[in-house]
């Protein structure tokens, strides 16, 4: 294999001078990026009019057109970790970062829009643990009601974290002064207007994210001659490695830069990580629900499924484009993260694969447009915390305070509850993201919470939608041994790294690939205790489960509509032009 | 989401827009007068101008179509 070697960044790349921050801001981007913080609080303040009830702070009035609900729906999920992570990682191990945009999305989008949004939308529930409390029973509500909040605070201070990181590298802003700033900026508006609230300014965001981001791509793609001269280039500088194709170099762990399988990928990505997050995790199943009739909730996520597999236009490519265009021949221009801290540490400023995004920012965008691309990041941040932050808030008050220690509060009680959570959400958030600062690898640290909490809540959901065997203590029981399995698989790898050849079924897996596998077993072992445990225990007759289970539950019928009005045809046309993708670069 | 008296999040994004329009259009208008000491790359496509007139008229358009007292 060709050696690899990192060059210092060369100043010539970029237009300004030789300081250790990549960008600096013209007055015209500082005022863009002002009007930006003052559009959000605005917004947080115009609508606390119209948050009054627990349903409005909730859950939006659950008034939200499919299209709000479903560009909100994907902001929510685009965070500092979306846009930075895997633009790095594009960078890092090529187009088969995009997996994390189609398969490790597509088909789980679609799968909630058309299978699973009836018995949320339907049961009229509040929130996942909600369903788990009709379905099964309040100890596998409070399991999941716990484990979610406990994930959902990690999460949001490390989007937080990650934010701040960037803010500073970038920019040269203090790293805690950066925090609380943007930390404050969230806790106001949606301490003010709830998810209403997150949900108008998401789709602002989702706006100013495309417009702030995409033309790093078009201007890149002109310089590099477009599509094939960029794969030409790339080839040029790496001609033993393959960067460019999707699917024909998963036949094994050791033919592709990520160390990953197709198995890995198909079962683990695709059918476990992918169906938990996009189809459990209440941060995004919360602004499909709030969507005003079941049609609007069903189009919601495939409007999101839509524009999700356009996402790798602006994130994917760009990590591309910088092999293309910052690498020369055998040399990355760009270091892991461990490298570049231990060369600062002996004063030499290297720049880590995360940063690409912003260096192709530097490298194309004049003043201006400099604003609106940072703002574009910034909104990333933003949106992504939100997300976490209104949906704590929710599970929190409703599944927590309300189910265990006040039951029979007023309404307004439980908004004022909710709007003190969102400060203590956020404060929690700022606490984590400090530990953050002392962790070496946060997106393992990431796939690492959503293999404890989510694979198995997948496994857990599902076949509360469509066993009507299941029963309560399947639920719980189920749900608790997949979760702990995960944590055991994770301590075990840890003790004894060899372990990873039985989790992985390889002992050249990396860790990408044992978390994939991770999720694999604990969805599986949360499933086979789940089935053990409702067979010998007593079912729920069927008059109990109308509403929340597949055969109990009467769907209203969409045949009176036209085609184009159905959300079955525009699932079959998401899913469609996800094939023909995956041919196009496989 | 449509309640009496309150404002779409179109129009919003549309005001938003068009201040930004504005402002990354005087940007590059300014830089095809006085061009930087150290242009980015590709500087003679004059993205900002470009981007500027596009987000003018978006934000424009959606300021309009969505401006208070008329139902979106």
């Amino acid at each position: 294999m060709q050696a690899i070697t990192f060059l210092p960044p060369t100043p010539a790349l970029f237009f300004q001078d030789t300081s250790s921050r990549l960008l600096r801001l013209s007055p015209v981007d500082l005022v863009i990026i002002i009007l930006y913080f003052i559009a959000v609080l605005s917004i947080g303040f115009y609508l606390k009019k119209y948050t009054k009830t627990g349903e409005d702070f909730f859950l939006a009035g659950r008034e939200m057109t499919a299209w709000v609900a479903g560009l909100s729906f994907l902001a929510a999920n685009l965070g500092s970790l979306e846009l930075m992570g895997w633009a790095g990682n594009a960078y890092q191990y090529g187009i088969l970062a995009a997996h994390w945009y189609w398969v490790g999305a597509i088909p789980a989008m679609v799968f909630l829009a058309i299978v699973m949004i009836p018995f949320y939308y339907i049961s009229k529930t509040h929130s996942v643990p909600g369903y788990l409390k009709l379905r099964f029973g309040e100890p596998a509500r409070a399991l999941s009601a716990v484990s979610f909040g406990l994930m959902t605070v990690l999460m949001s201070g490390i989007n937080m974290y990650a934010m701040a990181v960037v803010l500073k590298v970038v920019l040269g802003w203090d790293i805690y002064f950066s925090i609380w700033v943007s930390s404050i900026t969230v806790a106001l508006y949606v301490v003010l207007g709830g998810l209403l609230s997150a949900i108008f300014n998401e789709v602002l965001q989702f706006v100013l994210i495309w417009l702030g981001a995409l033309l790093i791509s078009i201007i890149g793609l002109i310089e590099a001659g477009g599509w094939s001269g960029m794969v030409a280039r790339i080839h040029t500088n790496f001609p033993t490695q393959d960067f460019t194709h999707l699917w024909s170099t998963l036949g094994s762990f050791q033919d592709n830069p990520m160390g990953i399988n197709w198995v890995g990928i198909v079962f683990g990505l695709g059918a476990v990580i992918s169906m938990g997050y996009w189809t459990t995790d209440f941060l995004v199943v919360q602004r499909v629900i709030s969507a005003k009739d079941l049609r609007s909730a069903k189009l919601a996520p495939l409007i999101g499924a839509a524009f999700k597999m356009c996402v790798p236009f602006i994130v994917i490519l760009p990590g591309l484009l910088g092999l293309a265009m910052l690498d020369t021949p055998g040399h990355h221009f760009l270091v892991a993260g461990d490298v570049a801290t231990e060369a600062l540490a002996h004063g030499q400023v290297l720049h880590s694969y995360d940063e690409v995004l912003p260096i192709m920012l530097a490298r194309y965008c004049g003043p201006g447009l400099m604003g609106l691309g940072i703002t574009a990041l910034i909104a990333g941040f933003m949106s992504g915390m939100a997300g976490n932050v209104s949906a704590f808030a929710t599970v929190w008050t409703y599944d927590i305070y309300r189910a265990m220690f006040r039951k029979n509060a007023s309404d307004a009680h439980y908004v004022t509850m909710g709007r003190w959570c969102t400060i203590g959400g956020v404060l929690v958030s700022i606490g984590t993201a400090y530990l953050a600062l002392h962790s070496h690898s946060i997106m393992d640290y990431v796939q690492e919470l959503f293999s404890f909490f989510i694979a198995p809540l997948f496994g857990t959901v599902l076949l509360g939608m469509l066993w009507k065997r299941a029963t309560g203590p399947g639920g719980f029981w189920g749900l608790l041994a997949g979760t702990l399995s995960a944590i055991g698989m994770w301590a075990w790898v840890k003790n004894v790294p060899s372990a990873v050849q039985y989790i992985a079924l390889s002992a050249d897996a990396k860790p990408m690939a044992e978390n994939m596998f991770r999720a694999l077993w604990s969805a599986m072992t949360c499933v086979l205790v789940t089935v053990v445990v409702s067979l010998l225990t007593k079912p729920k007759p069927d008059s109990e489960l109308v509403g929340l289970v597949y055969g109990c539950t009467e769907i209203p019928s969409e045949g009176h509509l036209p085609l184009w009005q159905r959300p079955i045809f525009w699932a079959g046309v998401v899913m469609g032009v996800f094939v023909i993708l995956q041919i196009i670069f496989w | 989401m449509h309640r009496p008296g309150m404002l779409s999040i179109w129009f919003f994004i549309g005001v938003l827009l068009l201040a930004y329009g504005v402002l990354i259009l005087g940007a590059g208008i300014y830089e095809l007068s006085s061009p930087p000491e150290h242009p980015v790359v590709l500087f003679e496509l004059h993205a900002g101008i470009w981007w500027g007139i596009l987000l003018l008229a978006i934000g424009a358009v959606y300021t309009v179509r969505f401006r208070p007292g008329r139902n979106g």
